[in-house]
């Protein structure tokens, strides 16, 4: 099990793996849908000190407020597939160095993944609870009035973070892998 | 499809306060408690992987959220679905009531973190905030001929939701012809085309014949079966079975990360076609397959009578 902690180096990306299991800790920011939509279109200044060297986490919390203090209470990915349009740019523009979601991700994203340095990490869908027990602390929140509370951009500093890194920076992509694996078997189950 | 004005909810007699109590326990079950024919289905599913595999550690982490889930009675899941009630009443009750004891139910669990805020206006973009909205909660009533009053509630997962599919047969792309071998088919091809998108091990609904609405419900409607149930018609539990096992060959595995254990069931519902019309809907649930019961029987509540 790698340990990677964050802000990450290029240099330390470019040494993952595909299949290679870790463990995430550090600030990252959580961005899906609406978030992509505004990075891309808008590009935020103020995200810059945010995402350097850091991660985006596809994911739309359960997020419970207390006062002035917010607490994740759930918390696993969301389908990254849908961010494929803006992520390359994304991840060009802000200088981050990986993504986590599930389901991987497209052409776009890979090439991204290979020309600037970054990783797509797959977490487990659903594992919000045991997720949400890596959230040591809510650090910030962006566009929470505009967006929601799932669509919101959510600084979160997270200690180990289960993850897999299934696209790496070399061009290796284990969901392409399993898609051609896959593909052939179907082929005869429905010949 | 129920359409829900926004004061609906707040002229609710007291008479109708511990229903929304129990309704509000529902949800929480639901959200927070996957069943025990699913948890036994995972545990099997972990069984088959092999040890030291990224499928089985996988199968652990998924256990473990189960567990700790219960525990801490938190949602299982993050995106807690669209909250789809199906409701059957006895002779003589009047629904209105009824749905706003459902809406009041949705608006206080998602206060208390059970749901998260998932209702988005199509026009202004906006999320209610509160899980209600056009077609938010989606109620459906029935009037059945027992004195009690059944909930089922079923929270659908959107990621899962985005990767069904429905086919109209004959398919040429697919060779599939207007009978159970093209059906079959067409299962296969919406999960192939899923890979990992819909968090697998997941369940798959289908529903064959009806019209493009009616197949798509009859479809995920066999959500509320027991994944341990046999179907009744000896054909459909045949093609289940080996639905079942053919699925599973595809290696997709859990999380689309390659695996012995694509999906945890297949459950397949019919309804009667049009001469001109064929359809073949195929629902499909993550492995955080959330669905209870509740009966209200002389005011008190039984959860999970089945």
């Amino acid at each position: 099990m790698t340990r990677i902690n964050l802000p990450v180096s290029e240099n330390e990306i470019r040494k993952l793996k595909v299949g290679e299991e870790v463990l995430l800790s550090g600030q990252m920011m959580t961005a899906r849908d609406m978030a992509h939509k505004y990075m891309t279109e808008k590009k935020p200044a103020y995200l810059h000190d945010v995402l350097k060297g850091s991660v985006i986490y596809h994911c739309g919390p359960i997020v419970k407020q207390a006062g002035e203090k917010y607490e994740i209470v759930a918390a696993g990915p969301t389908t990254s597939i849908r961010e494929e349009p803006y992520q390359g740019e994304v991840i060009n523009f802000y200088n981050v160095r990986g993504i986590i979601g599930k389901g991987g991700m497209g052409p776009r994203t890979s090439e991204a993944l290979q020309k600037y340095g970054a990783v797509y990490f797959s977490a487990t869908g659903g594992l919000a609870a045991v997720l949400a027990g890596k959230v040591k602390a809510v650090e910030g929140v962006y566009m929470l009035k505009e967006f929601g509370v799932p669509e919101a951009m959510w600084v979160l500093n997270v200690e180990d973070l289960p993850l897999v890194v299934t696209m790496d920076s070399h061009g290796g992509n284990l969901h392409r892998e399993i898609l051609r694996k896959s593909r052939a078997i179907f082929q005869r189950l429905i010949a | 499809m129920v359409f829900i004005s926004k004061t609906v909810g707040k002229e609710l007699r007291s008479e109708f306060l511990p229903m929304i109590k129990y309704l509000i326990e529902l949800i929480r079950r639901t959200s927070t408690d996957i069943s025990d024919d699913v948890v036994n289905a995972i545990l099997k599913g972990r069984r088959r992987e092999a040890v030291g595999s990224v499928a089985r550690r996988l199968f652990d982490q998924i256990i473990r959220n189960i567990e700790l889930a219960r525990e801490k009675s938190v949602p299982v899941c993050q995106d807690t679905g669209t909250n789809v009630f199906y409701v059957d009443y006895p002779a003589g009750t009047c629904t209105a009531p009824i749905l706003a004891a459902i809406i009041a139910a949705v608006r206080q669990a998602t206060r208390k973190c059970y749901l998260r805020p998932n209702s988005v206006e199509i026009l202004s973009g906006k999320n209610t905030g509160d899980n209600v909205g056009i077609g938010h909660p989606y109620v459906h009533f029935n009037q059945w001929r027992r004195k009690s009053t059944r909930f089922r509630l079923m929270l659908k997962g959107g990621g899962s939701e985005n990767v069904g599919a429905q086919y109209k047969l004959p398919d040429a792309s697919l060779s599939a012809g207007r009978d159970l071998a093209g059906v079959e088919k067409c299962v296969i091809d919406a999960v192939f085309k899923a890979q990992g998108k819909g968090c697998p091990p997941g369940v798959i609904g289908v529903g064959i014949g009806g019209d493009r609405g009616s197949s798509y419900i009859l479809s995920k409607e066999q959500f509320f079966r027991r994944l341990d149930d046999t179907n009744s018609k000896p054909s459909l539990r045949k093609m289940e079975n080996r639905l079942s096992r053919k699925l599973n060959s595809l290696g997709i595995g859990p999380m689309g990360l390659g695996g012995k254990t694509t999906v945890l069931g297949v459950k397949i519902g019919v309804a009667n076609r049009l001469p001109a019309c064929y359809f073949v809907s195929v629902s499909y649930t993550c492995w955080a397959y959330r669905r209870r019961s509740m009966i209200l029987e002389g005011g008190r509540p039984i959860y999970d009578p089945d």
